[in-house]
């Protein structure tokens, strides 16, 4: 369970993150949604601590995360970025290997330990045959996927993603977000910023939408994502309907 | 599994053909020259020199070996190998894969550190000042690119050009208004690298930084990798990114500092070899790091093996012959990058 309260952000006399509260039950996908500029990256970054709020704190199953040390802290949250590097000479296997960082100490190299949890990771995210390629040489989809292997290896209990899916091509989102959600039966907690509204629909069990760095809307997915509030958030007209087979909400613009 | 254990291999076979070819080049390299020795010759004269047995060559040539070239030999692969890991390890925690001890300032900073105590006449506090002009253009360099914003390749590049042209300035008006005769040859001589002033010395300070400097960052290697991704998804892995890069950069200026104070400033040795290495055996630094540091020690025994006898009986600066073969090899590399991309 991830519960965020009164968290803010400012830089330079700016409110990016203005009293924000985000609750997440354990197990289960969150979607961040609102327009660029709402503050969703940021609020991500402050809830993996990669930056340091300006006030507000963030419980995770009732531990203070702001009070771990950063590397027991990287041991239970995990960050996918979007658009990682793409010039990383590392092997596929060496970068899910980076997500054992905050388990060993700084002498020690990789243990065979270290190495069967990667191998499962990759094993998990479908690229295993994979390993040994070098990172650069991937595709969107692929880096993104191993990037998710990584995160994993890191052992987390929550599951931060920065719009995942971007620049992907369509298989590719689906596969991504079909994994966090299979992720998420497992127990992780995974909070994703989209921007996609009809992927956040079919994937997620939750909606946080953040609008000039407040909540103005959070709740059940299928209750809260309604053409009101998508008028007033993304000020565009859109009709929600349901899929047909999954019952779940689609979302048509126009 | 297979891929691993594919590639530790690889990286030990390479490590151990490095290591080979080390002990052969520091033979060669002291057999070669105007007097032209065997390397029984050579090992004869060494093991003498431990305290087993006779020499094999007359005193003058013993001299020759043992107290000229054996020590610019072992500088040399020193130097090499100090010069390598300081940019391996800058070109990671700035993430830019054109970052050297040259582009960041710190051979400047040193050179005029040393260049000023030369002509001040305290030689003797010479590596410590240039351990000191070296330092002072890092805090310079990076003090000057996160007064920018966050520390970005671009930003620390433009931030070192700019340390680097003040440095070399200041150099060269310290030089102007001061230097008379000769000095004026051997700070120039200086201030484009030369091994042949190296002495006993000169191998202690060189061997003492990388038993105290350079063995720690290359037990650290595997943190380095973290840095892959930025100093966001480092930091998100648990790596304390600020405390780390200012402790590997202050490392690499003591480096590169206690090389500089015994050969000038080396371009390119720093730049290039970090990036050959890469291309064989991958941007892991566990195995990146020490093959670096072996190849750099071969690569700089024969560019000074080069300096010193092509123009028999003139010597020229090994900085002449680094950048004459470094900065194809940085073009050929630059090339290679925009294919990638």
């Amino acid at each position: 369970m991830l519960e965020a309260s009164r968290l803010s952000y400012t830089i330079d006399g700016r409110m990016l993150v203005d009293g924000v509260d985000v609750s997440v039950p354990s197990g289960s996908v969150s979607a961040l949604l609102g327009p660029n500029g709402a503050g969703k990256s940021t609020l991500l970054a402050l809830i993996a601590a990669t930056r340091r709020p300006s006030g507000g704190t963030v419980l995770l199953d009732d531990t203070d995360l702001g009070s771990l040390p950063r590397r027991e802290r990287a041991r239970r949250v995990a960050l996918v970025e979007q658009d990682s590097a793409t010039d990383v000479e590392l092997s596929v296997r060496q970068v899910v290997l980076l997500g054992r960082t905050p388990h060993q100490s700084m002498l020690a190299g990789d243990s065979a330990q270290d190495g069967t949890i990667a191998d499962e990771a990759l094993e998990t995210v479908g690229m295993s045959s994979f390993a040994a390629r070098r990172f650069h040489t991937l595709s969107g989809g692929e880096r993104q996927r191993v990037q998710l292997a990584r995160a994993l290896t890191q052992q987390p209990s929550l599951l931060l993603l920065d719009e995942p899916t971007n620049h992907l091509d369509i298989s590719a989102q689906l596969s991504v977000l079909a994994l966090v959600r299979s992720l998420a039966t497992q127990g992780v907690t995974a909070l994703a910023a989209l921007h996609d509204l009809t992927l956040a629909a079919s994937y997620s069990d939750h909606v946080i939408v953040l609008q000039r760095g407040r909540v103005v809307a959070a709740g059940a997915t299928d209750a809260t994502l309604t053409p009101d509030l998508i008028r007033s958030v993304f000020e565009v007209d859109a009709v929600v309907l349901r899929h047909p087979e999954s019952g779940r909400p689609v979302i048509a613009f126009g | 599994m297979r891929a691993r254990s594919k590639g530790r291999a690889g990286t030990a076979l390479t490590g151990a053909l490095l290591a080979v070819l080390l002990v052969a080049s520091v033979t060669l390299a002291v057999a070669i020259g105007p007097a032209s020795l065997s390397a029984t010759d050579v090992w004869g004269s060494v093991l003498h020199h431990l305290g087993f047995g006779e020499s094999p060559l007359p005193g003058l040539l013993d001299g020759v070996v043992w107290e000229l070239r054996l020590p610019r030999v072992l500088t040399a692969a020193g130097v090499g190998a100090g010069l390598a890991i300081s940019g391996a390890v800058m070109q990671a925690v700035t993430r830019n894969p054109l970052a050297d001890p040259y582009l960041l300032g710190l051979s400047s900073g040193a050179s005029l550190g040393a260049v000023a105590v030369l002509l001040l006449g305290l030689g003797l506090v010479l590596p410590l000042a240039a351990f000191a002009g070296a330092m002072l253009a890092l805090v310079a360099t990076l003090g000057l690119a996160s007064s920018l914003g966050a520390i970005t390749p671009t930003r620390t590049v433009l931030a070192g050009l700019a340390v680097s042209a003040l440095a070399g300035a200041a150099t060269s008006f310290v030089i102007f208004w001061s230097a008379q005769g000769d000095a004026y040859r051997e700070i120039l001589g200086w201030l484009m690298g030369s091994l042949g002033g190296a002495t006993w010395w000169s191998v202690l300070i060189v061997a003492v930084a990388i038993a105290v400097v350079g063995t720690p960052i290359l037990v650290t290697g595997r943190v380095l990798d973290a840095f892959a991704f930025g100093d966001t998804a480092a930091s998100a892995l648990g790596v304390n990114v600020n405390g780390t890069r200012w402790l590997l950069l202050a490392g690499t200026a003591v480096l590169t500092g206690a090389m500089v104070s015994v050969s000038g400033s080396i371009g390119f040795v720093g730049l290039i070899l970090p990036h050959a290495v890469r291309l064989v055996v991958g941007g892991a630094h566990r195995a990146l790091l020490p093959l670096a540091a072996l190849s750099g020690a071969v690569f700089l025994i024969w560019a000074d093996t080069l300096a010193r006898t092509v123009f028999d009986p003139r010597e020229i600066p090994v900085g002449i012959i680094t950048a004459l073969i470094g900065a194809p090899v940085f073009a050929v590399l630059l090339w290679r990058r925009k294919a990638i991309a």
